[in-house]
Order: C-alpha cells, then sequence, then structure tokens
C-alpha cells in the first residue's frame, strides 16, 4: 500500500539514513517502504533502547518478499509489509509467533486491530497503519457529487477523459468487484471475467491509470475524479481545499500494513523492542501527523487536534467502520488469473 | 590478428561483462524452465509452460504491438537524426564539436526528469494548452499526453542523440571529393545523396535504428508515464512479473523472447555494416 509514498519526502530520507546507518553498530535490521516512519525513528530507538538498528528499505511489498523467500528470512529482523504479505510469511513459517508479554504496548492498539482477518489476536503481525480505498474528487469541477463505484466506472459527461485509476492489480480490480457486489478477493473466473469486461469499458473513459501522481492531477485541474487510497487523497487536500474523499456506497477494501518479526532473528528482543518502541503514541503517531495515514494507535489519533482532523476528514473513520470493510487477502494461484486480467485490460484498444 | 597484446587489453572488458552480463543473462534463461511456487518462489520443477505462454495471443499481441511502437520511434529518429548530423557534418569544422555537445546535452539530466518534462508540456492543463489558450484557442484541446503518440515522442526524443552520432560517424569521414566528383559527373544534388552519400552512410543508419529499436522496445519507463499504463509494451510486462505477479519464470521467459530479438537484430546490424564496409573495400 505504501510502496508509493511520495518521492520527494522519500529522497531527503534516503540521504538521511544512509548517513545514519553508516555509523551505527548494526545489530537489528529493519526493512521498511522509504519514509514511512520518522526519519530520526532509528535514532530515537537506538537512543531509548541501546540497541543499535539498520534501516533498509524496500520499494514494493513483492521486492522484500523475493528476499525473504530467497533467505529463509535470514538478515531480516523486523519488516514492514501488507497484511495478504504478513499473511504468506506465517504461511511459510517464516514469521515469529508473537509473545505479547514482550509487547506491553500493544494495549494502545484499538481492540478492532487485534480482530482483523488476516491474523486474529495479532499472532504474528502488528498493523502499523490502515485506511480504505474510494473515490477523491474535485468538488468545485464536477457537477454530481459521486458516491457509487460506477460514478468512476462509467462516469457521466462532464468527468469522462478526466478520471484516472489504480493500476495495481489489486486494487484495480478491487474497483470492480466492489462495483458488482463481490468479494474483493472473488477468484471465480467467470465473475473476474465480468470485472473484465466492465473495467475494458472503464478504461475507455478513463484518462491515465495512475498509482502515484493521481492527487497531482487533481490538484491541476487534469483529473476531476480519481481513485485513490484515502491517506493519498489527504496529499491533494493539503493543496486544495476543494478536494474531497468518499467512500462509494458499495464499500470499500481495508488495507492494513503491518509489522513482522522474523522467526530467524536472532535478536528478538531487539526486535520486539523496536515494534514496541513504533507501538508508542507518539512514535506512532508520526505516521498519522505525517504521513496522513490513519494508524490503529488509540492514544495516538486521540492526540491528533481537532484542526487537523477537520482538515482531512477521513482521517476520522473509525475502527468500528474499517473493519466492516473486507480486507485483501492472499489469494494464491488465482494471482496469476488476476495478472493475466490485468493484462487483458492494458492491452484492450 | 598479427598482434595478440590487444586481447590482454580486452579482458577486463570480457570479464565484467561475463560476470555482470553473460552470467545474470544465464540465469534469467534457467529459470524461464521452473515452475512459480504458489506463494511467488520458485519450485525447481521443469515446464515448458512459461515459454508457450509468451505465444498466447495476448502475450504475442503485446510484443507486436511494443514492435510496431519501437519500429515507429526509431524511423522517425533516423529521418529526424540523420538530417541533423547531415547539418552538422557540413557546418564549419570548428563549430561541429559544439553542435554535436547540443546534440547530447540531454544526456546530462536523467532520463525520468526528461520524460516528466514532457509531462508537463503536454498535459491537458500544460504549457502547450496554456499558449494555445494565449493564442485565443478556446476549444477543448485533443489529448496530448496519455497516448501512443505521446509515447513515439517520448522514445525519439530520449534516443535522437544516439542516432545523430551514429550517423554523424561516417558522414563526417566521407571525403568531400567524392560527392564533388559525382557532381562532376553531372549528377544532381539529389542523385549523389541518393545514389553516393546515403548508401555509404548506411553502416551509421543501421546502427542508430537498431539503438532507437533496441532501447525502445524493452522501454517500461515512458509508457507508463507518458501512456498513462494505457496500453502495454513487453517491459511494463516483465517489469509486472517481477515486481507486481512475483512470477518470475513467467518474467525470465519474456525476457528471453526479449533478448533473442535484440540479439537477432544487433547479429543483422553487425552483418548490414559488415557488407556496406565490404563493398566499399572492393570499390576501392
Amino acid at each position: 500500500m505504501a510502496d508509493r509514498l511520495m518521492t520527494t519526502r522519500a529522497l531527503a530520507t534516503v540521504a538521511i539514513m544512509a548517513i545514519g546507518g553508516a555509523v551505527q553498530a548494526k545489530n537489528l535490521v529493519v526493512s521498511n517502504w522509504d519514509g514511512y516512519m520518522a526519519p530520526d525513528a532509528i535514532e530515537s530507538y537506538t537512543a531509548a533502547t541501546g540497541n543499535g538498528a539498520e534501516l533498509v528499505l524496500h520499494a514494493t511489498n513483492e521486492e522484500i518478499m523475493g528476499k525473504l523467500i530467497a533467505s529463509k528470512g535470514k538478515g531480516y529482523d523486523v519488516v514492514f509489509v501488507s497484511s495478504p504479505f504478513a499473511e504468506v510469511l506465517n504461511n511459510l513459517g517464516l514469521a515469529e509467533t508473537l509473545d505479547h508479554a514482550k509487547l506491553p504496548n500493544i494495549a494502545n492498539l484499538y481492540p478492532e486491530a487485534g480482530a482483523l482477518k488476516h491474523d486474529p489476536g495479532n499472532s504474528f503481525s502488528v498493523p502499523y497503519a490502515w485506511g480504505t480505498t474510494g473515490l477523491c474528487y474535485r468538488s468545485d469541477k464536477i457537477a454530481e457529487t459521486p458516491d457509487s463505484w460506477m460514478d468512476l466506472l462509467a462516469p457521466a459527461a462532464d468527468v469522462t477523459g478526466k478520471t484516472t485509476m489504480l493500476a495495481t492489480d489489486r486494487w484495480l480490480l478491487g474497483a470492480g468487484f466492489l462495483a458488482k457486489g463481490y468479494s474483493v478477493n472473488e477468484t471465480d473466473e467467470a465473475k473476474v471475467a465480468e470485472v473484465r469486461d466492465l473495467l475494458i469499458d472503464a478504461k475507455k473513459t478513463l484518462l491515465a491509470y495512475d498509482d502515484t501522481t493521481f492527487y497531482a492531477k487533481l490538484v491541476s485541474g487534469e483529473a476531476v475524479l480519481v481513485h485513490a487510497w484515502d491517506g493519498w487523497c489527504n496529499y491533494g487536500i493539503a493543496e486544495n481545499g476543494d478536494i474531497r474523499y468518499v467512500i462509494p456506497k458499495e464499500g470499500s477494501d481495508l488495507w492494513v500494513d503491518t509489522m513482522v518479526i522474523m522467526k530467524s532473528s536472532e535478536n528478538k528482543d531487539a526486535a520486539y523492542a523496536f515494534v514496541n518502541f513504533i507501538l508508542d503514541p507518539k512514535n506512532h503517531g508520526w505516521a498519522a501527523e505525517n504521513i496522513l495515514y490513519k494508524v490503529p494507535n488509540k492514544p495516538a489519533m486521540e492526540g491528533l487536534s481537532a484542526d487537523f482532523l477537520d482538515s482531512f476528514p477521513n482521517m476520522k473513520i473509525s475502527p468500528q467502520e474499517l473493519i466492516g470493510y473486507e480486507q485483501l487477502r492472499d489469494v494464491g494461484e488465482a494471482q496469476r488469473l488476476y495478472s493475466r486480467t490485468v493484462s487483458e485490460i492494458k492491452a484492450a484498444q | 590478428m598479427q598482434d595478440r597484446k590487444p586481447v590482454y587489453l580486452m579482458a577486463p572488458a570480457l570479464g565484467w561483462l561475463t560476470v555482470f552480463m553473460v552470467i545474470p543473462c544465464l540465469l534469467i534463461l534457467a529459470l524461464a524452465f521452473f515452475r512459480r511456487g504458489i506463494y511467488g518462489g520458485i519450485e525447481y520443477s521443469f515446464t515448458l509452460e512459461n515459454l508457450a505462454l509468451v505465444f498466447d495471443p495476448l502475450y504475442a499481441g503485446i510484443f507486436l504491438k511494443s514492435a510496431w511502437i519501437a519500429g515507429l520511434s526509431a524511423a522517425i529518429a533516423v529521418i529526424v537524426g540523420y538530417a541533423a548530423a547531415y547539418a552538422i557534418a557540413a557546418a564549419p569544422a570548428r563549430r561541429q564539436p559544439m553542435l554535436l555537445f547540443f546534440a547530447v546535452l540531454p544526456f546530462w539530466s536523467n532520463y525520468l526528469v526528461r520524460t516528466y518534462a514532457w509531462i508537463v508540456l503536454l498535459n491537458r492543463e500544460g504549457l502547450i494548452t496554456g499558449v494555445a489558450r494565449l493564442l485565443g484557442y478556446d476549444a477543448e484541446m485533443p489529448r496530448l499526453l496519455y497516448s501512443e503518440g505521446a509515447v513515439v515522442i517520448g522514445l525519439v526524443y530520449n534516443y535522437l542523440p544516439f542516432v545523430i552520432l551514429a550517423c554523424y560517424a561516417p558522414l563526417s569521414r566521407l571525403n568531400p571529393e567524392i560527392a564533388e566528383a559525382s557532381r562532376d559527373l553531372g549528377a544532381s544534388g539529389w542523385k549523389t545523396f541518393r545514389r553516393v552519400i546515403l548508401p555509404m552512410t548506411v553502416p551509421g543508419i543501421a546502427t542508430g535504428f537498431v539503438f532507437v529499436f533496441v532501447l525502445s522496445i524493452g522501454n517500461f519507463v515512458t509508457p507508463a508515464l507518458l501512456g498513462g499504463g494505457q496500453f502495454q509494451m513487453i517491459g511494463n510486462l516483465v517489469y509486472a512479473q517481477f515486481l507486481t505477479a512475483n512470477d518470475w519464470p513467467f518474467g525470465a521467459a519474456l525476457s528471453m523472447i526479449l533478448i533473442g530479438i535484440m540479439m537477432g537484430l544487433l547479429t543483422l546490424q553487425t552483418f548490414a555494416t559488415e557488407r556496406a564496409s565490404g563493398a566499399r573495400r572492393e570499390e576501392s
């Protein structure tokens, strides 16, 4: 989910991390997306616990999964991955079964964060951020307020040619599944084919597929309605007060990014200490304030100012509402069907 | 042949290429014959499925589309680049280095930055639209960005300097007396160009064309950015297999065919160059 964190922010972080990482004693290895935690998180962790640590970066879930599968997890202690991938790590026996006694700060999580379908009770993963996927739009440039996935897939005349959709397999198909009232993890071939046809029709009305700059297209006015993650819509809202976010009436998926401790870790106590450190409301709250993602940490969310919440209304989506949406799950072999279907959509004229 | 010393001088380059290119390519080749594990790993059991899948109409169609876009870009780049190289070669000798310097100047900035520059120019609220509005054009602008045309523009722009350099080399080495002789013998300017200059610079054209074609057919950044991801080129497909679908064996099979196409073309180009220079040697 956070694969595509803003590059600008990321570049600054790389520089800082490169310097920070080089001078410390390295015993704990944490892999995360660029810019997904505070630039000084590693230093603060070292200052707080006395443990040396090193941050390595991955650009996508798939990239870190490739490395973890190849090395059986060796060389990494804590990894940040989206929930379907945490599930795979657990299925492969690479994820540590968590001892909650070593994570006192886990009490800060909302009860809903312990009831996630991919891992009820947080037995192998700790949620770091969560949110929805919906529609982000320019309220000043669109005649009819969108409230349905079909407003994106079969747009009104004034919106045609001014919409974008996410290009990543799961979310692109997800928009079609939700519009049809299917599960976001649907694997029935006939239903997938039906969604493919719907999305091919939708393609003809699109400006572009865009995973990384859609909010900028809204700000410039090039697009007026885009398929977006809530946190990313906030980046647009930060620049233009007419931008709004809505979860379509058919619903959304619930995406969850998690922290997983590797079973092969030789620094387990330090790894637990790191996860516990992140769960401290001050550290966890950083992601909410700076990346504009909801975090499942109750005191961290309660610490956000009323002004901030009013500026970014989707930060107020409650854990009860979030947990009502279906999570993306690992679909195993059906991933191949998904990839092929997306190729068919992209190749269609 | 007489002097064997140059072989030692080539050793570092050959060693580098073997370790960092030949071996990785062979590994990719091997990967194409295995199965994708259920969680995206690799299952080491032999199969030809991945290679067969490349010829599935869906993927073969993407290959053809990529070849079309790469061929079109290469043809346009050759026409534009050859003309530029001709002009540079015809300029006074002291000005030529400066002109060549300008031709390669874009390489000083990053490929991505140059591609983003086209987004700034072409988008619906972009510079070109802005200028058209200033000039009093009020109607809805045709879509410039996120189209096949935008991808071709991006590819031609980015690879043009290669063609200029490739064509400039043979053009600058042409003995001006040959063209003069042709004129003295009664050939018109056009005929001199077509019958004398052009044939002698075919190697440069072939090199330029193949360079642009090979670089374009595997490109994935430009179609993603300027094409708005609305059509896939083979590079995007390979990228997706490795980075999102986690289907390395199929990605490897696609890469293998792509490498095969590139090697075939480079071999043809070498033959064309050999033949052209062979012909020249016979003439002299």
